[in-house]
């Protein structure tokens, strides 16, 4: 077999959420992408944040395309079924998943590849649908499975790995999303757990298409010295705007923030968001201003990081279509079963 | 020319003029009549403005093909009377619009043209340019009334019917259809000498068309997904089901939803969306036409070595590339059968008319479900837009879905490990999880090579091992797909192996075969993989011909595939035209076949 399964043995101490779960039950086999790579932070990351939202196993759906980022879903949660579905495909299997039940909670992992070249249409429309999931970019700006093209999140003047340098202009997943509609647009580095914890919680949480745009650098492929996207690059031009602290339904908020620099939001399953913002003009429920805030600091060269836009008000795809409230893949024959008697009533009308 | 119900009666107007109206209510007073008819609609790609034209064909015989000739037409778009003019037979009616002098294309010996001033009659009548436009067509089914001797009572209770919230409407339709009926009265001698008369051949029997039944057949099937993306000629499909669905599965309580159709961005998407919901375990389907297919060509195989059920409405239109997409075709067969890359094949259904496209949308779903694979309802234009007499749609009460091989929280419980492509039964077909029902049945579902178990592989035994079930599970479906038609005679002349639409071509040429003097043995295949059935047929034949509507033989390839019959054996009849297939165009072939001695 081609791939490796971690042995699930949990240290006795080690706590126990809810479920009577560890750390240890939301990993998944191990991961065979290159070391260092900052999709396994990424990983690590997420595990944390299941864990701590006490996501049960079985109730969440792990979706995802192709490339380094798309293998990523094998390598947290074995209790949960994943989908790895095809380049840039990823949204529309999601689509169809929720459609069919809109209780699990989806998390779709895709890469700037998948999303942003391949699949820009999808990822558009998924935006348009306010999909009910969290929908991750492991960014690194470079193809790696096929060994270092250049992306469409590459900056204009970015070196490949052999010394060529980019001259289109990138996409941003995160003005794009905003301009699509998107509820819930945040921005995070892999190398940022502390900052990547609350921002994923706050993803599963939201209801409606939740973008979270992680730059994750490839150590083989995008790492080097004239990259936009490497962990020297990023540590230096990351800053961060709104620092989200994300509180479960039912606990007691301990935040310390000075009152007037904390800004609080109710999530749609009774969760809160806590927003400690660094420039105190920043409104993220403000679409236009949060837009041109990113894009002006876009042209400077600074990456921001951070929650950067929420609405919790809109509605998702089920919502928007009236569907019933239960999972349509539930319902039995007997409900969605016209009988004999509707079939011969329709058919008066073909003669 | 003089008959009694067998007439063809085409109609020529301008696509947008609102005569879709007027000749629904012509075929359905023929209908009403106890008559056998087929309605049959040429239609340009376009929305308004270009020449359109809607055929009935009256055949008390009972014919469900086009006729391929018109005996009585009504010409009321001038752009296009040269050619409606050539289209009659000799001996045949031309009526038209005798408001304004009559036009110099307008002559041919053999053919009676009567005038009749539509417009005038009209703009006398009744006021308001849309009202005059739609008043000529309903006042032109009253001078056809007249001609042809058809009941006017019948059209008055069909008026009644249609405009029973708009009684206004009813007066002045019926004002409009006397009109016409009186002048024609006046003026001509009435009946033509082809006419009609009541008959009893139409009890028990529905109008409809292809795509209208196939949108209440996924209803019945309990489908709760669709996705689509809006392409001609399936459109109508997904159209129809939604307005089943807004009268039938809307929660009178809550006015809550108990489906979800998602209008999708593209094909791509359209199918990955179906992918998704059947993986999560909904009945879910897309309809669509050969290009949205080329587009699903990757999901399609990942469908089929992650063994998704997933269920494709294909409504041919005739290709290649955008082609004609309001013309009919069956050239979709090859494509369908192997669509996508790498050894795949997908079960294939063929209905034959708008019943068939019924009872094969919940036979589709119960397949895709039992043996986890991708379903292909391969109609096509001729059934999906045209009207056609079948007898009426029935659901058997007892119809329960057959969900497959589905493990619950339960049985999962009771088992010590959950494999997911491990063939347990030895029948091919294994076990399938849904989400969200235990942590014990989580598989990680995926188009690349995997193993027995589920898990990721790049081991040749390991990747073959899978390869090789799924050809087992191939073989096991020829047992459980549709079975095809078969009209046999021990020492037959003819054999003919035909396709869908091609049904009612082919049993017409039969028929004429018959008049020659020639015995006609006949099998519809209805699925492919084809049965035992079919290979029987063709061994217990010496020469065979097979009927398809495509330039390609692709009917004739895949039996040649799937059952290694020598081609030789297999004589192509292909009509590719874009237009349906007529007896003619199926009896002419072969009657110069066997005088040619190729395939006595």
């Amino acid at each position: 077999m081609s791939y490796i399964a971690k042995p699930k043995v949990a240290h006795p101490k080690l706590p126990r959420n809810r479920h009577g779960l560890t750390y240890r039950d939301y990993e998944g086999v191990v991961s065979t992408l290159c070391a260092g790579c900052g999709h396994d932070s990424v990983t690590a990351a997420i595990v944390q944040a299941l864990f701590e939202l006490e996501v049960e196993p079985h109730g969440l759906a792990k979706m995802s395309g192709i490339g380094c980022s798309s293998k990523t879903p094998a390598y947290f949660l074995s209790a949960s079924h994943g989908f790895n579905s095809v380049h840039g495909r990823m949204p529309s299997v999601t689509t169809g998943a929720n459609a069919a039940n809109r209780e699990m909670t989806y998390i779709g992992i895709s890469g700037d590849g998948d999303s942003l070249s391949i699949g820009m249409g999808q990822f558009a429309h998924a935006i348009r649908r306010n999909l009910n999931m969290a929908y991750l970019i492991e960014n690194n700006g470079v193809y790696g499975l096929t060994k270092g093209q250049f992306s469409a999140s590459a900056d204009v003047g970015s070196k490949a790995k052999k010394g060529v340098e980019n001259v289109q202009p990138p996409i941003d997943p995160v003005s794009v999303a905003m301009t699509l509609g998107a509820t819930f647009v945040a921005r995070s580095f892999s190398g940022d757990k502390r900052q990547l914890v609350p921002l994923l919680k706050a993803a599963l949480s939201h209801h409606g298409f939740a973008l979270l745009d992680i730059i994750s650098p490839c150590v083989t492929f995008n790492d080097h010295e004239g990259s936009t996207k490497s962990y020297a690059w990023s540590r230096e031009h990351v800053q961060q705007v709104v620092h989200a602290d994300y509180i479960a339904p039912a606990r007691e908020i301990t935040a310390e923030y000075a009152a007037g620099e904390a800004l609080e939001g109710d999530m749609h399953d009774g969760s809160q968001l806590l927003l400690r913002k660094v420039d105190k003009d920043y409104d993220p429920s403000d679409r236009p201003a949060a837009l041109e805030y990113v894009q002006r600091h876009n042209a400077s060269g600074e990456v921001l990081t951070g929650l950067l836009y929420i609405d919790e008000s809109k509605g998702d795809m089920h919502d928007l279509a009236g569907t019933t409230k239960t999972p349509l893949r539930d319902l039995p024959y007997s409900t969605l079963n016209p009988g004999s008697d509707k079939l011969a009533e329709i058919q008066k009308t073909w003669r | 020319m003089q008959s009694v119900n067998d007439v063809v009666i085409k109609i020529a107007t301008v696509n947008g003029s609102g005569s879709a109206s007027a000749n629904g209510l012509l075929l359905k007073a023929l209908f009403r009549m106890g008559i056998p008819v087929c309605g049959k609609n040429y239609f340009p790609s376009n929305i308004q403005g270009l020449p359109t034209w809607y055929e009935i064909r009256v055949t008390g015989a009972g014919y469900r093909a086009a006729a391929g000739r018109v005996d009585v037409l009504v010409a009321m778009n001038a752009q296009t009377y040269t050619q409606d003019l050539a289209a009659v037979e000799p001996g045949g009616w031309l009526i038209y619009d005798s408001t304004w002098p009559r036009s110099r294309q307008l002559v041919r010996d053999d053919v009676n043209i009567i005038g009749v001033p539509l417009s005038r009659i009209c703009n006398e009548n009744f006021s308001g340019a849309r009202a005059r436009v739609l008043m000529k067509n309903i006042c032109y089914v009253g001078v056809l009334a007249a001609l042809l001797d058809i009941d006017l009572q019948v059209i008055e209770q069909l008026l009644t019917e249609t405009f029973a919230s708009k009684p206004k409407l009813i007066d002045s339709n019926l004002q409009a259809i006397k009109l016409g009926y009186d002048y024609a009265r006046e003026h001509f001698e009435c009946p033509l000498p082809v006419r009609v008369e009541r008959m009893d051949q139409t009890a028990g029997q529905v109008l409809v068309d292809g795509n209208t039944a196939a949108g209440l057949g996924c209803v019945y099937a309990g489908a709760t997904v669709g996705a689509w993306y809006p392409i001609t000629p399936s459109t109508s499909l997904m159209d129809a089901f939604q307005s089943f669905c807004e009268r039938l599965r809307v929660d009178p309580d809550t006015g809550e939803k108990n489906y979800c159709i998602v209008q999708a961005e593209d094909e791509l998407a359209a199918i990955g969306m179906v992918l998704g919901a059947a993986w999560m375990g909904a009945r879910a389907f897309t309809p669509t036409s050969g290009p949205g297919v080329s587009l699903m060509n990757e999901f399609l195989g990942f469908a089929y070595y992650a063994e998704v059920p997933v269920v494709l409405f294909n409504v041919q239109r005739t290709g290649p590339s955008t082609g004609m997409p309001t013309r009919t075709q069956q050239s979709d067969i090859l494509s369908s059968a192997f669509a996508s890359h790498g050894d795949t094949r997908h079960v294939l259904l063929f209905p034959a008319d708008p019943a068939e496209c019924f009872a094969f949308a919940p036979a589709a779903f119960d397949l895709a479900e039992t043996l986890q694979t991708p379903v292909i309802v391969l109609s096509d234009l001729d059934i999906g837009m045209n009207d056609w007499m079948v007898p009426e749609l029935t659901m058997d009460p007892d119809y329960q879905p057959k969900r497959g091989k589905v493990l619950s929280a339960e049985a999962l419980e009771e088992l010590e490990k959950f494999h997911r492509y491990l063939d347990v039964d030895g029948d091919g077909v294994p076990y399938r999880t849904l989400p969200g029902v235990s942590g014990k049945g989580a598989y990680f579902t995926r188009g690349s090579g995997h193993n027995k178990y589920g898990g990721y592989t790049e081991d040749s035994d390991e990747y073959q091992d899978v390869m090789e079930r799924l050809t087992f599970k191939w073989e096991q479906m020829r047992h459980q797909v549709p079975a095809p038609e078969v009209i046999a005679h021990d020492e037959a002349e003819v054999a003919i192996v035909s396709v869908g639409s091609c049904d009612g071509a082919v049993r017409e040429a039969i028929d004429r075969l018959a008049e020659q003097g020639l015995t006609g043995s006949y099998l519809r295949v209805r699925a492919f993989p084809f049965t035992a059935t079919v290979a029987d047929f063709i061994d217990n034949h010496q020469h065979v011909f097979v009927v398809e509507q495509n330039r390609d033989a692709q009917l004739r390839s895949l039996l040649s595939i799937d059952l290694e019959v020598d081609l030789n054996r297999l004589h192509p009849i292909l009509h590719y035209n874009g237009m349906p297939i007529t007896a003619t165009d199926v009896a002419e072939p072969i009657l110069a076949a066997l005088r040619a001695g190729k395939a006595a």
